[in-house]
């Protein structure tokens, strides 16, 4: 929708579609310049830091996994580390490497979900999967092959593929079985060559000309590509203990949005997410997944929005290896979780959620319930770096028709594979223009 | 059946006999429509059965039309949302309610029970930018519902039922009885009875196969009350194994918070306003 009147041009994208959640994008233009970009997120507020608090300390895997059905996993992941910090337990080898299957299987399941389901469809010209499948049925049937093998690992470990039920402070209620893991290497090992042939795929996409300028945030860990753990560093000189990310990024509150939008302090919009991620640890990934890179063209880093669906190929390179890892070398537990008592304390863990970092920090009272909950997810944390960058991509188009335009803005935005439901805190559309 | 003309795009949409769907978000995780999307074997040969019409997270966006089965999933929280319930039940020939927000209100129906304005202070530096009502609630509480599908989140299995029954115009199976009857089916030992583990099974709506007890895990009753669910008998049975009336009023408290038999069975336990809030 668009309207014009005496130089000034608007641009209203509304109801966001391939994206989680609901959103839309407002743009302003008065004689030739960009004078305002918003990503307007009207998904209502849910509360969720208010309603947990007087909850046992037992109870924010399950609750904050609600707050996002794509990527239940991380929220479960970012709130029992956190709360495990805050108790003083630390979980052994083996429960830690199968908290990293379920997380891989998480990874899995969303980057399938995006690169074919929502994001491919632009790069060719089609409006959505199911049309894409009228053309090219056996190029989203092994999407969907990929996004299924995501899934059956997370109902393996997990118990359930959409809010797990199996994960718990302190691991899991029961470990997998040996034979249940051992039936998924075949398609594991299918999938990963699906992997392998859509990076090459997307690779071919043409992608516009476009670097992105901010800082790019991610765990970092010494030994592996991060997952779970890490300190978080960036390309411009971060590198903090998780326990300090709130020293260095701060949460405003603006009109147009119900998530709370996050900034370095003193530096700026950052993003977060796949890009980040490969850019800051393209050293940790597998062989397989770093050649897959290079043969698509990607260099050690990605600055450019477009080619994060490179990138996301390639990350599902590395979690379908990852995952395979794992499974060859499974043995069950000694046991499948270690005894937690709850305690005065105050926790906090960053995790990689498929779309980037998840903060999550409880304060736990001496009787084990939470005091005080604090989640920043990557939605939050990206959205000024959006804004950012769709101001600099719509200066560059101005002289595109407005259906062209919104069309281009609509596939921009989902490069950054927004995940609306999940920015816990978000409203409707305001207009606060003077 | 089926509708022509032009659509959102400007593009020319064919004439097709197939039946339409929609799928409509309001205050919710997405995890209930993900689960169509989770359909990996079904979810082609479904979009050849049936013309997806409104479908935002997949990209189908037509509007002004009728739809034979609208998919609703997510809460009513915002005036705004209250509103665009009735156009969308206008707009639709049988409308289905998709998970626990949509049936009963969610876990955002914990604010029911607390001062919203405190909420919106505890996450929000500007309450005042902050449109929401002081309550979540179901979508039957606003329109007539021909179907509820229950659970947080839906079945998969219960949700190609419940559609495939739709559109050949029969009634979907879907079960009333309790969770104790699929852990029984299941031969899964009692995980109350046996190891004194707290479990909603005896008052939940079966559906998931009982898949908390099968991992030894107790129900936490995300798939809400079944049939004539006796809460006051499970909550004496639940203070028998050592259970104190605090954690059995927020395991009444949770997914399902503001389904009436829970919201009744809290409230017997603590029938003064806000007990969830701080320590005791």
């Amino acid at each position: 929708m668009t309207h014009s009147h005496r130089g000034i041009r608007t641009l209203d994208v509304r109801a966001l579609t391939r994206v989680e959640g609901e959103g839309a994008m407002h743009v302003n233009v008065v004689d030739g310049q960009v004078t305002d970009v918003r990503l307007e997120i009207y998904e209502p507020p849910r509360f969720f830091e208010a309603l947990l608090r007087g909850r046992n300390f037992t109870e924010p895997p399950d609750i904050t996994a609600r707050i996002c059905g794509i990527c239940p996993v991380a929220y479960q992941m970012s709130a029992c580390h956190a709360i495990e910090q805050a108790l003083g337990v630390t979980l052994p080898a083996d429960l830690r490497d199968l908290r990293r299957l379920l997380y891989c299987g998480e990874w899995i399941e969303s980057h399938a979900l995006h690169i074919y389901l929502l994001h491919a469809p632009d790069f060719l010209g089609f409006r959505s999967a199911i049309e894409l499948a009228r053309d090219h049925r056996a190029l989203v049937e092994r999407g969907l092959r990929m996004k299924k093998v995501g899934n059956e690992l997370i109902e393996i470990v997990g118990g359930r593929a959409i809010h797990p039920v199996n994960v718990r402070v302190g691991g899991f209620y029961r470990s997998p079985s040996q034979s249940a893991l051992a039936a998924l290497v075949e398609p594991l090992r299918r999938a990963r060559q699906d992997a392998l042939d859509t990076v090459a795929w997307v690779g071919g996409f043409e992608f516009p000309d476009f670097n992105g300028d901010w800082e790019l945030v991610s765990l970092r860990h010494p030994h592996e590509y991060p997952l779970n753990e890490g300190r978080l560093v960036s390309d411009r000189g971060l590198d903090i203990d998780v326990a300090n990310f709130l020293d260095h990024v701060a949460e405003e509150h603006v009109p147009h949005s119900n998530a709370l939008q996050a900034h370095l302090l003193e530096r700026g919009e950052y993003l977060v997410g796949p890009l980040a991620r490969y850019s800051l640890n393209y050293d940790k990934l597998p062989e397989i997944a770093r050649q897959a890179a290079v043969s698509a063209g990607l260099g050690p880093v990605c600055r450019n929005p477009f080619q994060s669906i490179i990138v996301r190929a390639v990350e599902l390179v590395f979690a379908l290896d990852e995952a395979l890892r794992i499974v060859e070398s499974y043995a069950p537990p000694r046991a499948p979780s270690v005894s937690v008592i709850g305690r005065a304390g105050r926790g906090h863990s960053c995790t990689e959620a498929p779309r980037g970092t998840l903060y999550h920090r409880y304060d736990i009272g001496a009787d084990g319930s939470v005091l005080d909950a604090v989640i920043i997810p990557p939605t939050s944390q990206n959205q000024h770096a959006i804004e950012h960058d769709m101001r600099e991509f719509v200066s560059q188009r101005l002289h595109l028709d407005d259906g062209e335009l919104t069309r281009q803005c609509e596939q921009a935005i989902r490069n950054y594979d927004p995940c609306i439901s999940c920015a816990t805190h978000f409203l409707d559309l305001t207009i606060v223009r003077a | 059946m089926g509708q022509s003309g032009i659509d959102a795009w400007g593009a020319r949409t064919v004439t097709t006999s197939r039946p339409t769907l929609a799928v409509w978000k309001f205050s919710s995780c997405d995890g209930c429509q993900l689960t169509l999307l989770d359909c990996e074997d079904e979810i082609l040969g479904l979009s050849e059965a049936i013309d997806i019409a409104y479908f935002l997270e997949a990209g189908h966006d037509r509007v002004d039309q009728m739809y034979d089965v609208s998919l609703v999933e997510g809460s009513i929280t915002t005036a705004h949302d209250a509103e665009r319930i009735r156009e969308v039940r206008a707009a639709s020939r049988k409308l289905v309610t998709i998970g626990a927000c949509a049936t009963s209100g969610g876990i955002q129906a914990l604010r029911n029970s607390a001062d919203v304005q405190e909420f919106t202070s505890i996450v929000y530096a500007h309450p005042e930018f902050i449109k929401t009502l002081e309550t979540s609630t179901g979508i039957a509480d606003h329109v007539p519902v021909d179907l509820e599908l229950r659970g947080c989140p839906i079945s998969r299995t219960q949700l190609l039922e419940a559609i495939s029954a739709l559109l050949a115009g029969r009634t979907p199976r879907l079960p009333s009885y309790s969770v104790c009857q699929e852990c029984k089916q299941a031969g899964n030992a009692c995980v109350l009875v046996a190891s004194g583990t707290p479990c909603l099974g005896p008052v939940t709506q079966a559906g998931c196969h009982s898949l908390c007890p099968s991992i030894g895990r107790g129900c936490f009753g995300c798939f809400g009350p079944s049939e004539s669910a006796n809460t006051a008998a499970l909550t004496e049975q639940l203070r028998r194994v050592g259970t104190n009336d605090r954690d059995i009023e927020r395991s009444f408290s949770t997914f399902n918070v503001n389904a009436p038999e829970f919201r009744t069975a809290a409230l017997a336990l603590y029938p003064i306003q806000s007990p969830r809030r701080g320590s005791e």
